[in-house]
């Protein structure tokens, strides 16, 4: 299973910016299930779709060196439902990367109207959670992960 | 104009309440980060940063909420903190209230030392 919730990039600005485009298919399987009869794209993965923009852009700024993990949901905000036929964008802006954590600020668009935000905090973990130990291969940038991001052209470094 | 310490709590207590989601009314200078505010590990980084730009101010890393004081086998014995220990964690930490702590120096109790009071001295310190 590939669980991969952006089409692909539009823009990217290392260490800064990036735009990630989704569109919304009925090929889907889960929006069947969500709800019969009623398509609606689960808020929880638009939040997933921002975590991927933020977190391929915050792990880009520092060369896919770091373990960049999803640790906190400061804000998720959405206006309307997003159907099957609509294309979403995941703007993702990095406020703050240091050392130990990245924070990003999110907007998402629908059909490029403003429709929601998304705020998140990255932890970079080997830095963190002291004492605690993690393997040392990348488990958030595997080699699958990254020939992922050769279709987005963003590997060139 | 210097910051009363007045403002400064007001502001501390907008950030804890936008990071930890608490009720403004829950924040007193009294209450525990994690006991009483549920803060949880990554919520200190994300307050330390939101201190930072609410303040526009500087914070090193392990200067508000040292954190690898108990990595020190010379510091720690039996769960306890020895008392070289506990110095140095009252020069680390000049901002923050002794008195309970070390009482009763169980390292399990360290995160009371965290207290919305030890913030608001901590950067009442920094902006004065």
């Amino acid at each position: 299973m590939r669980w991969i919730w952006i089409d692909r990039f539009a823009e990217f600005e290392s260490g800064r910016r990036a735009v990630a485009i989704k569109n919304v298919s009925l090929a889907e399987e889960h929006l069947h299930d969500h709800f019969p009869g009623y398509p609606v794209v689960p808020a929880s993965l638009m939040i997933e779709g921002m975590a991927q923009t933020a977190g391929i852009l915050v792990g880009e700024a520092r060369n896919f060196a770091e373990k960049v993990i999803l640790a906190k949901v400061q804000r998720a905000r959405f206006e309307h439902e997003v159907r099957p036929g609509d294309q979403l964008t995941y703007e993702a802006t990095i406020e703050r990367i240091d050392d130990a954590a990245a924070y990003t600020v999110g907007r998402v668009c629908c059909n490029g109207k403003p429709m929601g935000e998304v705020d998140i905090v990255f932890s970079h973990i080997d830095q963190n959670l002291s004492g605690l130990e993690f393997p040392e291969e990348n488990f958030v940038f595997t080699e699958d992960f990254k020939s992922l991001l050769r279709t987005y052209h963003i590997d060139h470094r | 104009m210097p910051l009363s310490r007045e403002d400064v709590f007001a502001k501390v207590k907008e950030v804890l309440v936008d990071a930890l989601g608490v009720d403004e009314d829950e924040v007193n200078e009294k209450a525990t980060l994690t006991g009483d505010l549920g803060a949880e590990s990554i919520d200190f980084l994300d307050i330390v940063f939101r201190l930072e730009k609410t303040f526009g101010i500087k914070i090193p890393r392990g200067e508000l909420f040292p954190d690898d004081i108990l990595n020190n086998p010379e510091y720690v014995e039996n769960g306890k903190m020895t008392a070289a220990g506990l110095m140095q964690l009252k020069q680390t930490m000049p901002h923050a209230d002794f008195t309970d702590f070390e009482r009763d120096p169980d390292v399990g109790k360290m995160p009371n030392l965290f207290t919305v009071k030890t913030i608001v001295n901590y950067v009442a310190a920094k902006v004065a």
